[in-house]
């Protein structure tokens, strides 16, 4: 071993008083955030042409984004597709996941809807239908409605919230499933308030607020 | 450059003189560009939107996918450097771009032609440099199965572009390729693939590519809010310890002098990250150079106490903030950044500033009406800079010191010198011993560290410098083992180049980790041989030299860079050197260490 450098240690240097926490905020001694993760729903306008779930599904996995849904369908403009995804991260992960998305090319706007936006999921739920009455009846507390049915299995189709979804299969569950399938969430702004985001450079604007908000909400609690 | 380099170059612009003094030949009139034949083929869709472009070079390997490509190319003027492996192509395209600022362009062919790309995209990616992949593929029938040489390209590169795209349609292939092109260098660069299957380049076709244009989708900000610029001037005007962090996109963004008149203006120290070496002349009192893993004590000392932070056009990653939690632990933190995703991505950003780096800064410049009254902590600085200097011992009887060489590579090149590097030690001393002071003078694999990077970028870097600029690429002997194939294009292309191999028979980096970090255990670092790099030079048909003693440094490294052509110095130093200081992966930037007991 040769080299080295002469100078004071790293002992005998001075230290700053300040500390950063994970997410890089400067830490306020007197409080200390941390961000808990939240549930949200995202919502991305793409263009309508092959790779581009790839390209989205791709950037959750890579980046370690944590996602409960996806789903994803036309809209009527032929050339746009809607992409709507489920996710849980704290508030400096899902700026990310927001921000990344609006980076891909193919993504024309990113929002993320309010906590009250309408969600819905759809789920085929067969289950035995060894005593088909009561299966009805359980069928009929959460309005779904039977797709088919045979001598052994009977499959109905369930619509709503997550929740109710849940509810549904849990309940269902005493019958024996056999087999489920669910969409994943689907989702749109309430009223006049639009699904579609800004577009990109409008985003940029909103990014920088965000981000300045999340410190304010650090220096203020 | 001698003469037979000067029949590789680009035909010179025509200026209005010139067009005079010729005799009207063939299809030109005045100065007017001759009108190019109409395409007929989806290849020459492809070639003819690289020309509208402006593209003047392209770098690659021929194949059987990509042969409808080649053929287009041949009646170009667009000069294609055939290089000896698909990476070296990669690499110098991803050079050219650096140094020319314009998107470099390398061709592959499908399969192993591609996949042998990929390295090369990824480091772009990393970097953040202008790079335009185009690679072959199997034609559209056989797609999905499993032909000869067939690999999904757009699915192996999706995660190292910017974005690439399957070119289906013959009518759009040339469109393809501009949009590729336009993105590539917009906004924040990297790296774009256009994959062209053989049935499509090979179609007819008469519609002319247009102008190079990015998808509707694709937008980005010029201007930061001039609210939050606002607020960032005020802290600067109020700052006691104002520091400038500047990195990369400072040289991407052309922000490099407005960056330096604002430092200059306001007295500000100026820190670099490393890929941002060049944007700050480091012979200036205010420069603090390098910061990070193994920047400069006083660097890591400035950037650990500073009490404001105007970072340009970096990503703070994570070997120039080692731990987050005490980097710059006292800074209120404006970033300035074209990409969104970047602020608050790993150090938060108190004034988030997204635009255009030369843009953004010129508002902060208007907006800052007066200096930071800074004295005291300048002069705290200028006493790191004597404390922590980063002078080393050279006793004329022992190993040669590597440092010494890289200052007498320096030395004997001019201030515009570029130079490139391999990764490992040799990288790090080539970072901290040159004096950079000009942008895009330095060439380096940053983000993705891709050892064999230095001698194709090399070729690239000549190809895209001014004939006055010296190109040096300082390597390392792992490094250069790597892609040494390069030589033979080097030499083919009569490029005047000089490598200096700073040979230790060691992986050097790892084996100094394992002597930190691993009990002395040397697994697999120790290469005990390496061939003897000036004779393999000479076997190339380069001139080779070598270097084993300190009196010989001057003069071998004069005659190796006067060879107008390439050279290799095979410069055994030290094996034992060690690269200081160095702040452990994680670790306090303040608490460096300067010597191995210190970690
Ligand atoms: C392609 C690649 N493989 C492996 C590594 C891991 N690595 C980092 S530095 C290094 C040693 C490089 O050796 P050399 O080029 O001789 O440089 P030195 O450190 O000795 O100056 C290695 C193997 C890498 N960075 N890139
Ligand atoms: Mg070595």
């Amino acid at each position: 071993m040769s080299g080295g450098l002469d100078g004071p240690a790293p002992e005998e240097r001075p230290t700053p008083a300040g500390r950063r926490n994970e997410q890089g905020i400067r830490i306020d001694p007197e409080v200390e955030v941390t961000h808990e993760p939240r549930r949200t729903v995202i919502s991305a306008l793409v263009k309508h042409e092959p790779g581009v779930l790839a390209e989205v599904s791709g950037l959750f996995s890579r980046r370690q984004f944590n996602i409960e849904s996806l789903t994803v369908g036309p809209t009527t403009d032929e050339d746009r597709a809607r992409i709507t995804l489920v996710v849980e991260e704290p508030d400096p992960g899902i700026d990310q996941i927001k921000k990344q998305l609006r980076k891909l090319v193919p993504v024309a706007s990113v929002r993320e809807l309010e906590p009250d936006a309408m969600q819905r999921e759809l789920a085929l739920v067969k289950v035995d239908a060894e005593d088909p009455a009561q299966v009805a009846a359980v069928a009929d507390m959460y309005d779904a409605t039977a797709v088919d049915s045979s001598p052994e299995t009977a499959t109905y189709e369930v619509t709503g919230s997550r929740q109710k979804i849940e509810a549904a299969i849990e309940t269902f569950g005493q019958f024996g499933i056999r087999e489920v399938d669910r969409t994943g969430t689907t989702a749109l702004a309430r009223g006049t308030d639009e699904t579609t985001g800004p577009t990109p450079a409008e985003a940029s604007v909103s990014a920088a607020e965000e981000a300045k908000q999340t410190k304010y909400t650090a220096d203020d609690d | 450059m001698s003469e037979r380099a000067a029949t590789v170059s680009p035909p010179e612009e025509h200026t209005e003189e010139d067009a005079q003094n010729e005799q009207e030949p063939d299809a030109r009139s005045g100065s007017e560009e001759p009108t190019p034949e109409p395409v007929t083929s989806g290849a020459q869709a492809v070639v003819r939107a690289l020309e509208n472009a402006g593209v003047e070079y392209a770098f690659g390997v021929q194949g059987g996918a990509i042969m409808p490509v080649y053929d287009a190319l041949y009646d170009s003027d667009i000069r294609h450097v055939t290089m000896a492996h698909e990476q070296g192509a990669a690499h110098a395209a991803d050079a050219y771009g650096i140094v020319s600022g314009e998107p470099g362009v390398c061709l592959a062919t499908s399969g192993p032609g591609a996949t042998n790309l990929v390295t090369g995209i990824a480091d772009a990616d990393m970097d953040s440099d202008p790079l335009i992949a185009l690679t072959g593929q199997v034609p559209t029938e056989f797609v999905g199965n499993d032909a000869f040489q067939e690999t999904d390209t757009t699915g192996v590169t999706t995660p190292i572009t910017k974005e690439n795209t399957f070119a289906a349609d013959p009518d759009r292939v040339g469109d393809d390729v501009g949009e590729a092109f336009a993105l590539a260098n917009e906004g924040r660069p990297g790296p774009t693939l256009v994959d062209l299957p053989k049935d499509v380049t090979n179609a007819d076709t008469e519609t002319e590519p247009g102008e190079p244009e990015t998808p509707d989708t694709y937008e980005f900000q010029e201007r930061a809010d001039p609210e939050i610029v606002a607020e960032a001037a005020e802290r600067l005007e109020n700052a006691d310890r104002p520091a400038m962090l500047l990195g990369g996109g400072v040289i991407k963004g052309e922000a490099s002098e407005t960056c330096r008149e604002f430092a200059i203006e306001h007295e500000i120290p100026v820190i670099t990250t490393m890929p941002g070496l060049g944007s700050f002349p480091e012979d200036h009192e205010l420069s603090m150079e390098m910061a990070g893993m193994h920047g400069t004590g006083y660097a890591n000392m400035a950037i650990t106490h500073c009490d404001t932070l105007l970072a340009v056009g970096t990503r703070f990653d994570d070997r120039l903030t080692g731990g987050i939690e005490t980097f710059a632990p006292d800074a209120e933190v404006i970033h300035v950044d074209i990409d969104p995703a970047e602020i608050s991505k790993n150090i938060h950003a108190d004034y988030p500033l997204i635009g255009d780096a030369d843009t953004v800064v010129s508002q902060l410049a208007e907006a800052v009406e007066s200096s930071p009254e800074a004295t005291k902590w300048r002069a705290q600085c200028q006493q790191w800079k004597s404390d922590y200097s980063m002078a080393y011992d050279a006793p004329e009887d022992e190993p040669v010191r590597p440092e010494f060489v890289v200052e007498a590579l320096d030395e004997a090149t001019g201030d515009s010198a570029i130079v490139t590097t391999g990764v490992g030690q040799h990288q790090m001393w080539a970072c901290q011993y040159w004096t950079f002071t000009e942008p895009r003078t330095w060439v380096s694999s940053h983000g993705l560290g891709t050892m064999g990077y230095g001698l194709p970028a090399a070729i690239g870097a000549r190809l895209a410098a001014d004939d006055d600029q010296e190109v040096v690429c300082v390597d390392g002997d792992g490094s250069f083992l790597m892609t040494m194939q390069g030589l033979s294009v080097a030499v083919r292309e009569d490029l005047d180049i000089t490598v200096a191999v700073l040979n230790n028979e060691y992986i050097g980096m790892v084996r100094q980790w394992q002597d930190a970090f691993f009990e002395g255990r040397h697994a697999a670092s120790d290469y005990n041989w390496m061939p003897e790099f000036d004779k393999l030079a000479e076997a190339f048909g380069a001139r080779g030299f070598r270097i084993d003693d300190y009196d010989e440094v001057a003069d071998t490294i004069a005659e190796a860079v006067a060879y107008d052509g390439p050279s290799v110095i095979d410069v055994h130093i030290d094996p034992e050197a060690n690269v200081y200081p160095m702040v452990p992966s994680g670790g306090d930037n303040g608490q460096f260490a300067l010597t191995e007991d210190q970690l």
